[in-house]
């Protein structure tokens, strides 16, 4: 837990305008009295049964298990989950919360696409106006999100400003929600941004690792020896860490995105930024020796952030958790291994985990157990691998 | 008397000018502002992600960053600035990340150091200032914190505990260089502050013409422009002195001339 000001360790907090500060403070009051009603938890657990499909199924994966020959390799099947990803558990989370504020509009900023699509759904869903800020580089490489936006009643609206990546969509989200706090709530993607919102979206990831802490024990009698998730701001990776904390023989790994390598473009914030303030939490950020942010690089536009949501940094820094970066190749490499091995088309992002948990399984005993989240499915990819392959389609 | 101080006289309001460090020839256009006027001057800190500027300061950040300010350049140019107008207070303005970079103790020396008087950081609230205050107290620079409409009675004074040189009234929810608030919400919004504080209330966001600058110089202590000079510096590049000098004294008329009711 972070302290009553939202830090984690030296991490997090509230460096926000003073605009928003009592918004954020009203909607930590909030979400307190939400976390003590009995009643809101009913109707979040209610949804992720129905209307997300949840619990996702905990899967053996047998044929890739053979093929790495090592570890047993078993995956959290988040990507089953509407909408394809993990996105959606958080932004149930939200827009309930959103509600229960009496707030009237919501807004979002997207990278790839799935937390865009994500919170157009949950906007669909209860009848809210939805804009979701997209940077124009974005838009131009995932039309097929831009238009699943649309289809499910939302503004996309293409952001020019900086690089017009996911880092200036975050801004222009800002930007509107200052000018809006009266009727905005903004639904952020990640573990990010302000506290509470480390706090909050964490917990409502955190469906994730209980559930397959219970499948675990119910279908194995014991816990997995290692657990191992893809991090851009870390939600994901948080939802599956979090209820395994307190075990101490479970080991973790996060793992980033190397790009084209540490010592080149990357999107890798832990290993290869440095603490900072940014989007109102501090964390580890890409930067140069000004403070100033610089660009990520991944194949995987979800991981493609500056940024890491502030309970990584802390989580690194005491040693509970270790992090280590996959390039675009090796993410790529895995992403077919798979496809062939086990007949289920990943996302890049979890790419990055299959290929972490490649190389960690070789190395480990045949009665041990890796737990790895499969966080998106790769319908959304297959032009960007086609494309890296040299396959015209 | 420091130089907040002589800079906000009771009874006459005083005109507060914003530049973007290294747009432009920096120099030559501080020189205008003051030339045309300006009681105090805010250095904008060019940063790559300015979330609470509109297109106008945007841009200003992009171009400077583009022309490859440094940090240190920023200091460069307030020292230097501070040799050619001693009496004139300079702020500087700008996001955490590039203040805190090297630590709030270096920031707070360098800012010493240039002889710069005041460090306005958007996005350090009251409940954040561990991460710059006391480095910046310790050293004679005011910490000048921004008030906005959603400050509400419980909250403004922890907003001014710990504040200094000036009290920054930001006019409307919202970024820099956009819609004007009411007059009448301006007005109540400085009396509120006034009753709570004895630092000088400054008005900005959104002012644009000597004709709104002149409206809240008749309630505010200070008005800030920005957005309209910064355009200015990218529309006229070398040659923007001669405008913004020019607009400089039509908004420094606007604001010392009008009765105070």
């Amino acid at each position: 837990m972070p302290d009553e000001r939202g830090h984690f360790g030296d991490y997090g907090g509230r460096y926000v305008a003073e605009t928003l500060m009592p918004l954020i403070l009203e909607l930590e009051r909030e979400y307190r009295k939400a976390q003590a009603d009995s009643r809101f938890q009913a109707q979040f657990d209610d949804l992720l049964e129905h209307y997300v499909g949840r619990p996702s199924p905990l899967y053996f994966a047998e044929r890739l298990t053979e093929a790495l020959g090592g570890a047993q390799v078993w995956f959290k099947r988040d990507e089953l989950n509407h909408t394809g990803a993990h996105k959606i558990n958080n932004c149930i989370g939200q827009i309930l919360l959103a509600m229960r504020m009496g707030k009237t509009r919501i807004i979002a900023e997207t990278g790839a696409g799935q937390h865009g699509v994500a919170t157009a759904t949950v906007c669909a869903r209860f009848g809210l106006p939805c804009v979701i800020y997209m940077g124009a580089t974005d838009v131009a490489r995932q039309q097929p999100n831009v238009f699943r936006m649309k289809l499910l009643g939302a503004e996309v609206i293409p952001v020019t400003s900086g690089a017009a990546t996911l880092k200036d969509a975050m801004n222009e989200g800002l930007r509107d929600w200052v000018a809006n706090v009266h009727d905005t709530f903004y639904i952020i993607g990640t573990a990010a941004g302000p506290h509470p919102y480390p706090e909050l979206v964490r917990d409502f990831q955190s469906v994730i690792g209980k559930e397959a802490r219970a499948q675990m024990l119910s279908r194995t009698g014991r816990l997995p020896d290692l657990l191992v998730a893809a991090i851009g701001g870390g939600s994901n990776a948080l939802g599956l860490f979090h209820p395994f904390l307190d075990d101490a023989d479970v080991a973790m790994l996060g793992v980033e995105a190397a790009g084209y390598g540490l010592d080149s473009q990357h999107a890798a914030s832990l290993l290869g930024g440095a603490p900072g303030v940014l989007h109102g939490n501090k964390t580890y950020l890409l930067q140069d020796e000004d403070g100033q942010i610089t660009e990520g690089h991944s194949i995987s536009a979800g991981l493609d952030y500056p940024g890491i949501g502030p309970e990584h940094a802390w989580l690194k820094d005491i040693g509970r958790v270790e992090y280590t970066a996959v390039t675009d190749d090796e993410a790529l490499e895995a992403f077919q291994l798979l496809c062939r091995t086990e007949g289920i088309i990943p996302a890049l992002e979890p790419s990055h985990a299959i290929a972490a948990v490649a190389k960690r399984a070789k190395e480990m005993d045949r009665d041990q157990i890796i737990l790895a989240n499969l966080c998106g499915r790769g319908d959304k990819d297959i032009f960007t691998v086609a494309d890296k392959l040299g396959v015209e389609i | 008397m420091t130089r907040f101080a002589a800079a906000f006289p009771r009874g006459r309001p005083a005109l507060v000018c914003f530049l973007t460090a290294g747009d432009g020839d920096t120099a030559a256009n501080l020189d205008a502002l003051v030339a045309g006027g300006a009681d105090v001057i805010e250095l904008g800190m060019p940063f790559t992600d300015p979330m609470a500027d509109g297109p106008a300061i945007q841009a200003a950040n992009i171009r400077s960053l583009g022309a490859g300010t440094s940090t240190a350049e920023v200091f460069a140019i307030a020292a230097a600035f501070r040799v050619r107008h001693p009496e004139v207070p300079l702020v500087l303005m700008g996001y955490a990340n590039p203040m805190v970079r090297r630590g709030a103790e270096w920031f707070a020396d360098q800012c010493a150091g240039a002889g710069v008087d005041g460090v306005i950081c958007v996005d350090i609230p009251p409940e954040e200032d561990d991460a710059l205050g006391p480095q910046l107290r310790a050293k004679g620079i005011a910490p000048i914190r921004l008030a906005t409409p959603t400050t509400d009675a419980g909250r403004l004074p922890q907003v001014l505990e710990g504040s200094a040189g000036f009290l920054y009234y930001v006019s409307v929810a919202g970024i820099t260089g956009k819609q004007q608030a009411a007059t009448a919400h301006i007005a109540e919004a400085v009396a509120r502050l006034k009753a709570a504080t004895d630092l000088p209330v400054a008005v900005g966001f959104g002012v644009r013409t000597p004709e709104q600058a002149a409206e809240i110089a008749k309630h505010a202590d200070g008005v800030v422009v920005g957005s309209a000079l910064v355009e200015l510096v990218g529309e006229h590049g070398q040659d923007a002195p001669r405008h913004l000098r020019e607009l400089t004294e039509n908004l420094a008329n606007a604001v010392s001339t009008p009765a105070r009711r």
